[in-house]
């Protein structure tokens, strides 16, 4: 048994106030002066931490309210009030919502995965991911041992092209060489974003994180200038297919090359390969509506990696812009099964995966691993206010960013992620990540159940033709 | 059977006898409200106009002084159409009626703010709110939130009173020798354990069962001594970390519940984290106080249906005379899991979806894990029925059960009853703020055990409360029944005919209880 892998997390405060949700206003016109003022007897002590914060010119209360409405209630003059934030709502966009992004903030600060009380409080599903149940089991075996310090449970992925079976020589040695693999630990692989203020801050604790977490930061190659090791093991660069020179000294320290899809992709794939055997590469390809065909046509000559690439909502590209990238998946992974292919490639996606419950979803419908992109920018405080695309200044100065830092805040989410991706894998009793791959039978889709239970009970025409009582 | 013996609760009354109200008010100062009335201090000049027109009592006189206005009794600016408005009879124009800022803040999408007010209303109540708060769904957009009835045209059955319509539930359907027990109501209280809760509001939701003759379940943290006043209305909890299970606290009661999962966190154990480990708690599970408990999963001694069967044989052993029941999680075999547990002996099975719960578990079992209730009802109902074994057993239903409207939904479903939790700490004055397990606890005191949180409820107050909003359930299940011509709540079991669902259905429909008649 390979030793456990572990994340080590350490708290990082964070460098800005996160608007609350709701935030409290109070005024002390009419104020009383009782004794036992709720300010003073706040159980949470917030009124005596709160303080104004110079840089973002806020209020630091909602940092430290935790909604219990008791000033709210106990105020005699009813002069402490709970309001809607009007900022929380601007945080991100329909995908990227606040709640999201602000449980990716707190992630990022602890590294602990977020608990709470009281059930669950969100919509019954939705679109997307938000469609998938995964499943549990009541019984498992004997040698798994509960959720805490529990038997080990592998999240570790290959990446590379696998022989489907082996052939020995008379000597019983193996016949032919095996493929290069590379194994990470985790089956999340980081990105640089493809946006985002102070892009060379990002991109260090981006390569730093990937090296401490044994995973793999995908980076394109133009923005991998000198200050990068030439050797790191532990990055990928990324080529547009024209653009890769044979020559490029860095192809000779790193263990993947990404390469954008490209009609003459193969080709160079090949020359890529004689030159430098021991290279996996991974071809790039678009979400869109041929994505099936040329997955399974690549994958049929060869290829060792595919990144399926959806966009930032997790939506396929042109004529497929109004499927979901699970569904992309699902297709995918469908016909690479029916082609007997499925186990020969390594089958990445991307684009919209924002919480760790993606990254296990995403693999039940198909994929072998995930890579993140826009996660890494919340986890280092951004607010998906785009405005650096624009040209404006970042609210939360990444180019002040300690690099060191923001390296553990990536550890820290992803500590996160792979606890929770424990957590799901645990309640279904499985043991590997690899196992979770294509396992749809173990998840269940709000489509399916609403198909299966309720059309039968209430798709067909009502007797008594919706009269409604009183009219 | 005889009703068992309990100590008489102050004044003389019978479990199931019927409850009349009593006014119970907010513990706070300010009740939350949905509107807010404001009146400008500087322009009144207190002279009681308010008072006189409103017939709500939202304006009330101390002495010569009008008193600062009761928000919440307000209808908000749909009074304006009535000549008792008080705003367009203040001689001053001192008076403001708006929706409360506060509003907008309350709740979540499972339970939006006026499920929570309306809630709150009926504990203090014991009936449903005049003025337009919804309190028959959230706004979760799926599931019970999509369900309305369909009431037939109203000359039907005119005739039937409340007092001609049985909410009796009965739990023992074997025919196996062992006693039966019926409750009064087709709901009783889920399992919180002592610990997760404090001891004041497990004895209010006690006492409540009580009254209304159903009973309560003890969850996973012992038996206190406390309630074994009551001990013949107290399911006690058998769970995999087997805290506070005894021989005794088994013999004690007229029903064991086994737990394999609980729907917030299927497949994953229970945790209470050391903070809430006090002294007594450490007593209640034999544990050392302020260190985390964790509650594994699954059962090790349990790794087949024939294993399963064995720990039934041996409850059923250590006490001759309970039922038992089983609680599970909903996977997608989830009607598999209930056929075997029928097999293994139990009384009631137990489906505990994944979106209700109580203590603290991670958001991504919450949200993710298992299958919502409204889906593992009618798909367990129907396999039951095709094995054959449907009568034998007893279907309750939990896990997402928030209003009156959830129980009838979920017995036309096809369960026989439900267990219901969370409504009940929001009866407490629970409002969702998701921070029961963090600290010292729950800081409204009713998830606590922190004894100075414990000591802002009082076990009068929690249990007329709940007690009120039992009343306000039975008053609701009553009227659904009798608008649906039915006598009994076993004639809704299993009839998705008296439901529409809005994702198949664009007819306008509307099951407000109280339109129509």
């Amino acid at each position: 048994m390979p030793a456990k892998y572990h994340i080590h997390v350490h708290p990082i405060s964070r460098r800005f106030p996160a608007p609350g949700k709701s935030t409290i206003l109070d005024w002390g016109e009419g104020c009383l002066r009782c004794t036992h003022c709720v300010k003073e007897t706040c159980p949470y002590l917030a009124f005596r931490q709160r303080d104004f914060d110079q840089t973002s010119l806020t209020d630091t209360i909602d940092n430290f309210c935790k909604n219990c409405y008791r000033c709210v209630q106990g105020c005699p003059r009813e002069l402490v009030v709970k309001a809607a934030n009007p900022q929380y709502r601007t945080l991100g966009d329909d995908y990227w919502k606040p709640e999201i992004i602000l449980s990716t903030y707190s992630q990022a600060e602890t590294g602990k995965i977020p608990v709470s009380g009281a059930g669950y409080g969100g919509p019954f599903a939705g679109p997307g991911f938000d469609s998938i149940w995964t499943d549990m089991s009541e019984i498992v075996r004997p040698t798994r041992d509960g959720i805490h310090g529990r038997e080990y449970i592998s999240t570790a992925i290959d990446l590379g092209r696998k022989p489907l079976f082996l052939i020995f020589n008379e000597q019983k040695d193996l016949a032919f060489t095996p493929p290069p693999l590379v194994e990470i630990p985790l089956p999340v692989l980081l990105a640089e974003p493809p946006l985002g203020a102070a892009p060379d801050k990002v991109r260090q604790s981006t390569v730093q994180a990937a090296r401490q977490l044994s995973t793999l930061a995908v980076i394109p190659r133009e923005n991998l200038g000198s200050d990068f090791d030439q050797a790191d093991g532990r990055l990928v660069p990324s080529y547009v297919c024209e653009t890769l020179n044979l020559d490029d000294p860095l192809l000779a320290g790193v263990p993947l090359v990404e390469i954008g899809d490209h009609e003459s992709v193969l080709e160079k794939i090949e020359s890529l390969k004689r030159r430098y055997p021991a290279l996996i590469t991974m071809i790039k390809v678009p979400a869109d509506g041929r994505c099936e065909a040329r997955l399974a046509e690549l994958a049929g000559a060869g290829a060792e990696v595919i990144h399926l690439a959806a966009d930032q909502h997790a939506m396929g590209y042109g004529d497929a812009g109004h499927l979901h990238l699970k569904d992309l998946i699902r297709t995918c992974h469908l016909r690479l099964v029916a082609d007997n292919l499925r186990d020969t490639v390594t089958l990445l996606a991307s684009g919209g995966i924002a919480m760790a419950e993606h990254v296990a979803k995403a693999i039940i419908c198909g994929v072998d691993g995930v890579i993140v992109d826009l996660p890494i920018l919340l986890a280092l405080e951004c607010r998906l206010c785009r405005e650096c695309q624009n040209g404006g200044s970042c609210p939360v100065q990444m180019e002040k960013l300690n690099v060191r830092r923001g390296a553990q805040r990536l550890m820290n989410l992803m500590g996160a992620w792979n606890n929770q991706l424990l957590e799901v894998l645990g309640a279904m009793g499985i043991r590997e990540v690899r196992r979770l791959r294509g396992e749809v039978g173990r998840a269940m889709f709000v489509d399916d159940l609403q198909q299966e239970i309720f059309a039968p009970l209430f798709a067909q025409p009502v007797k008594d033709g919706g009269r409604r009582e009183g009219e | 059977m005889a009703l068992p013996e309990i100590k008489p609760v102050n004044d003389q009354w019978q479990p199931g006898d019927p409850y009349t109200p009593v006014r119970t008010p907010c513990r706070f100062k300010n009740p939350l409200s949905k509107y807010r009335v404001w009146r400008n201090e500087a322009k009144c000049i207190q002279c009681g106009k308010c008072v006189e027109v409103c017939p709500y009592g939202v304006h009330a006189k101390a002495g010569k002084y009008v008193r600062k206005p009761k928000s919440y009794l307000c209808l908000g600016p749909a009074c304006e159409k009535n000549a008792f408005y008080c705003v367009a009879n203040c001689p001053a124009q001192a008076l403001t009626v708006r929706l409360n800022p506060v509003y907008p803040t309350l709740g979540d999408y499972r339970w939006s703010g006026d499920l929570l007010l309306s809630t709150w209303w009926q504990a203090e109540f014991g009936t449903l709110p005049y003025s337009d708060l919804e309190y028959r769904t959230g706004a979760s957009g799926g599931g019970f939130d999509k369900l309305r009835f369909l009431f037939p045209p109203r000359h039907k059955d005119l005739k039937l009173t409340h007092d001609d319509i049985s909410l009796e539930l009965e739990l023992n359907r074997r025919g196996d020798g062992r006693p039966q027990i019926k409750l009064s109501v087709p709901w009783y209280s889920a399992g919180m354990s002592f610990g997760s809760i404090s001891i004041n509001a497990m004895l209010s939701r006690l006492r409540s069962a009580v009254r209304f003759n159903t009973m309560m379940s003890t969850g996973e943290g012992g038996f206190p001594d406390e309630l074994i006043p009551y001990q013949d209305f107290v399911i006690t909890q058998v769970a995999t970390g087997l805290f506070g299970v005894r021989e005794d606290t088994i013999q004690r009661v007229r029903m064991v519940e086994f737990k394999y999962a609980q729907g917030a966190k299927p497949g994953l154990g229970g945790h209470l984290l050391g903070d809430k480990v006090t002294p007594a708690v450490a007593r209640m599970r034999e544990s050392v106080p302020g260190s985390a408990l964790f509650s594994p999963f699954p059962f090790h001694s349990v790794y087949s249906v024939e294993d399963h069967k064995k720990h039934l044989d041996w409850i059923k052993e250590i006490n001759p005379r309970a039922l038992v029941s089983v609680k599970v999680s909903t996977p997608t075999d989830v009607d598999m899991v209930a056929v075997g547990s029928y097999y293994a002996g139990a009384h009631v099975v137990q489906l505990d979806g994944s979106y209700g719960g109580t203590g603290a578990a991670p958001d991504i079992a919450k949200k993710n894990i298992a299958m919502p209730i409204e889906f593992a009802i009618p798909k367990v109902h129907q396999f039951l029925k095709q094995e054959g074994i449907r009568e034998h057993v007893t279907l309750i239903a939990s896990g997402g059960i928030r209003t009156a409207f959830d129980i009838a939904k979920a017995i036309a479903l096809g369960a026989d009853g439900v267990q219901v939790g969370t409504g009940e700490m929001v009866a407490l004055e629970c409002l969702r703020c998701y921070q029961c397990e963090s600290g010292r606890g729950c800081v409204r005191g009713i998830a606590t055990t922190d004894p100075e949180l414990v000591e802002m409820m009082t076990v009068e107050w929690g249990e007329k409360r709940v007690s009120n909003l039992y009343h306000s359930w039975a008053w609701q299940l009553k009227e659904i029944l009798r608008r649906l011509g039915m006598r009994s709540i076993r004639e809704l079991v299993g009839r998705t005919d008296t439901l529409v669902h809005l994702d198949y259905y664009n007819l306008p429909v509307d099951d407000d209880l109280r339109r129509g008649a």
